[in-house]
């Protein structure tokens, strides 16, 4: 049954693929598009076999990651954190619950000159930006799994004589995981989009940057082979995600 | 001598009371607001050791409020409450289990573990853990089970493993608030027989908690029947029938006269509270 249901699902998400691949390639072939919008596909692959050779690809790779990580790392901890604390209380989580997510629908976006005003042109602007953006996903998950602990459970933990930290081992932290995990999963790929995205907008490096700079000096297909590497880079996150998600998941 | 005798006589009939509760009020809301609610007014109960008492009254009449009351998981708003004649102040896991109305496995652990944990924290030797948990889960028929997640049993399985629970947990006293509530009438009176016949064994002090006139009958010593809110004792019945129960024992005249006056004493309260429950929504406790 499983096997029978997962083998099309996969033919499909394949043949999306192909049919992608193959319409670059049959526009590329006919010029039904200007080369300006969309270059070949040959010439984005000699663009980016030429560009991974360079140092310059290797140092805004390392620069880009490293930006994402530290970004990440920030929004994990103090998202963690605030929502643990703001469950600490009904009343607490009732006050702020709103507050956050309401915070969170402001486009931080408009304060990203704000950001490079704080922080500069380099990647510290970039990082405290990917970091407010992945705190949001991060707390409000938190709270709503922290918060949404089956009080029946609580009672049967009080009434066994359970300490409070083995209220917080066994009872609070197994039910708000999962909710909490979605959260992480969620606040990366923000993160991810954010640290990008700033370094588009604003930077002096990354890959972000060098994707602006070839699009301002005309060159596409350079361009698009910088966009090939995050879209890969992205494809493989989120495959390395998802498993590890399934996996602390106990699927 | 004979003044000695006395007070022997009363220090033994004293301590054959296992659960005393005085006076016992709850309010919730704050004193002097008008959205202030009485669950509980005045009650006072006695339960002897090794008796099992039923709490018998309409939705949202406090039932449960006085057994949370009682295990020490709500402080009252007035009166007392003594388990052993001690003061109950909070849970008192070495002497109180609770077997709530919905299960409540943890989800994330097995059948096993989530005995262990119950143990651990009750403070049972690690090395009895497991001999403990199969003989229970063998009394209630769920020893196959030991390595099932929860979610992986039926809602009847999952009750009878969580009732299980509550039985190993080696406590002396038991309250159980609605603990078959969820299942179908069948596995109701089937799971009733098994209790009956367990508790027989066990000699445990038991409060239960229910709205089902016949489980009331078929399983208790006596059962204190409760007004609608504000709950008070409205009267208690004696029932005075051996332990175990035998399926047998509800085709009795006995059985229907008891089920009966039972009846006749809630009608009024049960209108009451369906009255009460259409004008204000109130939760039901």
């Amino acid at each position: 049954m499983k096997d029978s249901s997962h083998l099309p699902a996969r033919a499909i998400q394949l043949g999306f693929l192909v049919v992608v691949m193959g319409s670059w390639f049959v526009i590329g072939r006919t010029g039904a598009i200007s080369p300006l919008f969309v270059p070949p596909m040959e010439a984005v692959w000699l663009a980016f076999s030429r560009l991974v050779q360079t140092d310059q690809f290797w140092s805004a790779v390392r620069t880009t990651l490293m930006t994402i990580s530290e970004a990440y790392g920030i929004a994990i901890i103090l998202g963690i954190l605030a929502g643990y604390l703001v469950t600490r209380s009904r009343f607490l989580t009732q006050v702020l619950e709103p507050v956050v997510s309401g915070l969170f629908s402001i486009p931080i976006t408009l304060f990203f000159p704000l950001f490079i005003l704080l922080f500069g042109i380099g990647p510290a602007s970039k990082i405290a930006y990917g970091a407010a953006y992945g705190f949001f996903p991060i707390a409000l998950n938190t709270i709503a799994g922290f918060a949404g602990v089956n009080s029946n459970h609580l009672n049967a933990a009080r009434s066994m004589g359970f300490s409070s930290f083995g209220t917080f081992r066994h009872v609070l932290f197994p039910a708000a995981f999962p909710v909490i995990l979605t959260g992480l999963r969620i606040g990366f790929f923000i993160c991810f989009a954010s640290v990008l995205g700033g370094e588009t907008i604003s930077s002096v490096s990354g890959v972000g940057r060098n994707i602006a700079l070839a699009a301002e000096l005309m060159e596409p297909a350079r361009m698009y082979a910088w966009i090939v590497v995050v879209v890969a880079t992205a494809l493989a996150l989120n495959t390395l995600v998802s498993g590890i998600e399934n996996r602390m998941r106990g699927h | 001598m004979k003044l000695a005798h006395t007070s022997d006589k009363a220090a033994l009939a004293e301590s054959s009371v296992a659960i005393s509760a005085r006076h016992v009020t709850q309010r919730y809301g704050e004193p002097g607001d008008p959205q202030t609610v009485l669950a509980l007014d005045n009650v006072s109960l006695e339960i002897r050791r090794g008796e099992f008492l039923c709490l018998l009254g309409p939705s949202g009449c406090g039932k449960s409020t006085l057994l949370n009351i009682i295990g020490g998981l709500i402080e009252p708003t007035d009166g007392t409450v003594t388990v052993h004649d001690a003061m109950v102040r909070g849970p008192l896991p070495d002497k109180i289990a609770f077997v709530f109305q919905e299960s409540t496995l943890f989800p994330w652990y097995n059948v096993a573990e989530n005995f262990g944990i119950n143990f651990k924290y009750r403070g049972v030797a690690r090395s009895e853990w497991k001999d403990r948990a199969i003989k229970a889960l063998k009394s209630v028929g769920m020893a196959d089970f030991i390595d099932h997640y929860p979610n992986q049993l039926s809602i009847g399985m999952r009750q009878r493993v969580n009732l299980a629970r509550g039985l190993s947990s080696g406590t002396e006293i038991l309250l159980m608030d609605e603990p078959f509530a969820a299942l179908d009438e069948q596995s109701r009176m089937v799971l009733g027989e098994d209790l009956s016949i367990l508790l027989a064994e066990a000699g445990k002090t038991i409060i239960f908690v229910t709205h089902s006139l016949a489980e009331a009958v078929f399983l208790s010593d006596r059962i204190a029947l409760m007004t609608a809110r504000p709950g008070r004792i409205k009267a208690i019945i004696d029932v005075n029938e051996p332990h175990p129960r035998m399926p047998g024992f509800m085709l009795q005249p006995r059985f229907s006269e008891l089920r009966n006056a039972c009846y006749a004493s809630l009608h009024d309260e049960i209108r009451q509270a369906m009255v009460a429950a259409e004008r204000g929504g109130e939760t039901s406790g």
